[in-house]
This record gives structure tokens, sequence and C-alpha cells, in this order.
């Protein structure tokens, strides 16, 4: 992780589930049944515990006992200053900038319960490489996002296609809760997660951002 | 004995409780009248769901096999004789009255016999939800529980050594002086040592982490003006105060200024 990201990235993760069009689409029959009767109304939010924080070429623990491990490559938002109540117009202006984020998880089977034990784990956040100033992203809600594994591309989307825009993120969010400056928004992984190694270079890219890589190494 | 943060002068402090006054870490004694409470930990806050059978009971569901937890971050805290605001246009807000274990060394993959040795002492917390936000997704979602100022905790943190037997402890809530709700922690499902190993068996838990360990039945609805205490036998009383949307963001407004 860059000094500047590092210095400045130190709050709390939160992360947004479902915010793809395309994932939400998959279960939108699913979501009108039992045990969710209804599809979300509001953001689908979820935390990841300061433990998950991991690093640009840091490694990551694939868990003994474990049968599968997911990369969930994200556009990731800093902000900047503490934002209590603000408009969606308003509300990139509480941007720092923008950054990677690999919100790796055990596959989820229900979105019922929060996924503790599939997000929460130690090294499950890798963030980075550097921290893009705001001022340098034109537009966060059309950005090309890439995986890579072992240098083989297994995953594409552009943040044009998010449910909520970072700005209607960031809008809904503070009016319940402040996003202090230093907190990161994990905007979502988009559909099509798929299983990684020990062994494994996972690299995520995201247009103007660079590239975050990790190594998926057996616990 | 009793460790707490406070707010004296503009600045926070790290204190122990001494009877009515907080001892500072220069030596000097002030009054609590003169100070405000800060939450005493501020890691992360793993809370239990449906970790007393009658409650579960009581929200109509049968008791888990498995802890139902669910993860706080510090931006709800508040301390002890803070307040908290009910939204505008909200049917049920209700308090939960829960013992709090605060973790005092890093714990990963610690046996159920060795737990309480990772325990720095204990404090408690008012687990307040508003039901109408509940949703079906990551239940309970974060409107329902990470709200700003929406989770008192404290006053302090009791030594662990300090009490002797934290399974047989007596919850209470009083609304305005009413006994709303009682119980015991003898009836959780899932106690600390069995929640220790738990987490620990897929995470490292950290110092200053806390496991806010669910509540007994007894629930009611709360409004502005209220008080509400939360008392954990042998560790502590934990008053707040609800007050409207309105003037939550009034004054927020006025201290941010």
């Amino acid at each position: 992780m860059s000094h500047a990201l590092h210095d400045v990235a130190t709050g709390t993760l939160f992360g947004v589930a479902l915010n793809y069009q395309g994932l939400l689409q998959q279960h939108e029959a699913a979501f009108h049944e039992a045990p969710y009767k209804q599809p979300p109304v509001k953001p689908v939010l979820f935390i990841k515990t300061p433990n998950t924080r991991n690093h640009h070429e840091g490694n990551v623990l694939y868990p003994a006992g474990v049968e599968r491990l997911q990369p969930g490559p994200a556009l990731g938002v800093v902000i900047g200053k503490d934002a209590s109540r603000v408009s969606a117009e308003d509300a990139l202006a509480y941007v720092a900038g923008y950054t990677i984020v690999n919100e790796i998880s055990l596959p989820e089977t229900s979105y019922y319960r929060p996924a503790v034990k599939a997000k929460c784990r130690d090294g499950f956040c890798p963030v980075g490489p550097e921290l893009v100033p705001a001022a340098q992203v034109a537009n966060p809600d059309a950005l090309g996002l890439r995986l890579w594994v072992n240098g083989e591309l297994r995953q594409h989307n552009t943040t044009a296609n998010c449910v909520r825009t970072v700005a209607q993120l960031i809008a809904e969010l503070s009016e319940f809760m402040t996003l202090h400056a230093g907190d990161i928004l994990i905007t979502g992984t988009p559909e099509g997660r798929v299983d990684v190694q020990p062994g494994d270079r996972v690299e995520v890219e995201i247009d103007g951002l660079g590239k975050l890589t990790n190594h998926i190494v057996a616990e | 004995m009793k460790h707490a943060r406070i707010q004296f002068d503009g600045q926070a402090h790290t204190v122990t409780v001494e009877d009515e006054h907080l001892r500072l870490a220069d030596g000097r004694l002030v009054h609590e009248d003169q100070v405000t409470w800060l939450p005493p930990a501020t890691g992360s806050m793993f809370a239990l769901g449906l970790n007393y059978a009658d409650h579960a009971a009581e929200l109509a569901f049968s008791p888990p096999t498995e802890p139902l937890a669910f993860i706080k971050s510090p931006g709800t805290y508040t301390g002890h004789k803070q307040v908290t605001w009910r939204p505008d246009n909200v049917a049920y807000m209700h308090y939960e009255c829960e013992l709090v274990a605060v973790i005092g060394k890093a714990a990963k993959n610690v046996k159920r016999e060795d737990a309480l040795g990772y325990v720095a002492g204990y404090t408690v917390c008012n687990d307040y939800a508003i039901r109408d936000y509940l949703e079906n997704y990551y239940r309970p979602n974060l409107r329902v529980k990470n709200r700003d100022a929406t989770t008192p905790v404290g006053p302090w943190i009791v030594d662990a050594a300090d009490v002797p037997d934290v399974s047989n402890l007596k919850l209470r809530t009083w609304i305005n002086g009413e006994l709303k709700q009682e119980g015991s922690t003898s009836d959780m499902i899932f106690d600390i040592p069995y929640l220790i190993e738990y987490f620990s068996s897929f995470m490292t838990l950290q110092p200053g982490d806390m496991i806010a360990t669910g509540t007994p039945e007894g629930l009611a609805d709360v409004v502005p003006g209220d008080e509400v205490v939360v008392e954990v036998e042998g560790v502590g009383r934990l008053v707040n105060r609800i007050v409207s949307e309105a003037d939550f963001f009034k004054n927020n407004k006025a201290s941010a200024a």
C-alpha cells in the first residue's frame, strides 16, 4: 500500500453487496421467495473488519478446511471528509479519491444472514496499490474493471453497470450513518465470481487506478 | 478496577473510576459531572442475534444452531449519559440490554477452556434496533443496527478478575424508572467461551474488539424524552436518553460548527 493510501484510508471498510445489475438479475426470481420475500429496497451493506486489511503484493491465506475461495474485484471510494446526510448532488465533494479493493470471500449461497464467516477472515480485503485523487477520475461510474488470474482474464465488467452510483451510495448511507474521513466504501463486485487456488496470482485492474496484485497461499 | 474513556477540557482521556470520580493518567481527580463519557473501547463489535432462547421465541424464531453474528463499526457507538435519536415516522424502536466482553489480546484459534484468558473485562451495551427498517438481506441489516450514536456502550470496562461468574449475572432495563426487561446471562445459548472459540476459529479477534452477547425477552418501544437504563449486575449501569431526529441533528450541527 502506498504511503498516501495507508495514511488516509484508516477507517471502516463498508461493503455494498448486490450492486451490479447483472448480479441482482441473476437472483431476481429467488429474491421474491422466502426468506427474502422481496428484492432489496435499500443498499445491501456489510462491514469488513480491520483484521481483513491487506495490501498490494500481499499474500492471501487460503484457509485450511475451506473448499472454495473467490476474489471480488471492486472500486474502492476513500472518504475525504465526514459525510452526514449529504445529497447525491454534493456527495462526490466528500471523496478523497479512489482505489482498488479485492473483496475476498467464501462463496455466498445465501444473502439472508450477515456473511461474517465468509468475509471477515484475516487478510481478506487487499486495498491498493494507491490512492488516486478524485480530481484525476473524471467519472467513477464508468470505469472498466478486470480480474486476472495467473495472467488470464477471468472477469470483466464496468462500474456503469452498478445499481447505484457512487454519489447515490454516499447519499443513502450517510442518511443514517456518518461516513468518516478515511472510511472506504467498497462499491460492489460484479456477477461471475471465480474460484482461485493456492499458488494463484490474482490481479484486479480498474481503468485509471492501476492493478492490485495478490498471491493466494495455502494456510 | 474500572477503566473508562472520557472527554475532559476538550481532550480524550483514559481514566480509572473511583466511585463518582475519575482518575486521569497524570493523577488528577475529576468529578463525573465535569466530563463527557466516551465508549470505553473502539474496536469492532460482534453482536449476537437471538442468543437467548426466550428472546428468540419472542421474535418467533427457533434458536439458532450456530451463532448469528453481525458487525458494528465504531461510528454507531456512543457513551454513557449521551443521547440516541429515534428517526421520524417509525413505528418500533427498541432497546436491547447486553453484556459485552472486551478482548484484551489477539485471539486466533483459541479453545473454549482458554477463552476467558483473552477477555480484558466486561462492559454493557444497549443494542438499539429500528425494526421498521429490517430487510431480509444480511439481516439484521446496517440500517437497523449501525446508525449514528445508536449503540450506547459503557460506562466503563470492569476488569475480568473483578467479575467472578460472568455466566450468572442479572440483566435489567428500565424506561423512565419502570422495569421493562429482566433476564440472566445464565440463559445465553452460546456463552462467551463458546463465542471466542467460534470467532477465533476463522479470524483473529483484536484487542479492543467487543462481543455483545445478545438480549433476553422483554422488548418495548422507546420515544423521544425517554430515559433508558440498561444494567448488568456487577458490571455497570448505562444511561441513555432518546431524542427526536430533528433535535439530534440540530445539536450535531451546533457541535460541529
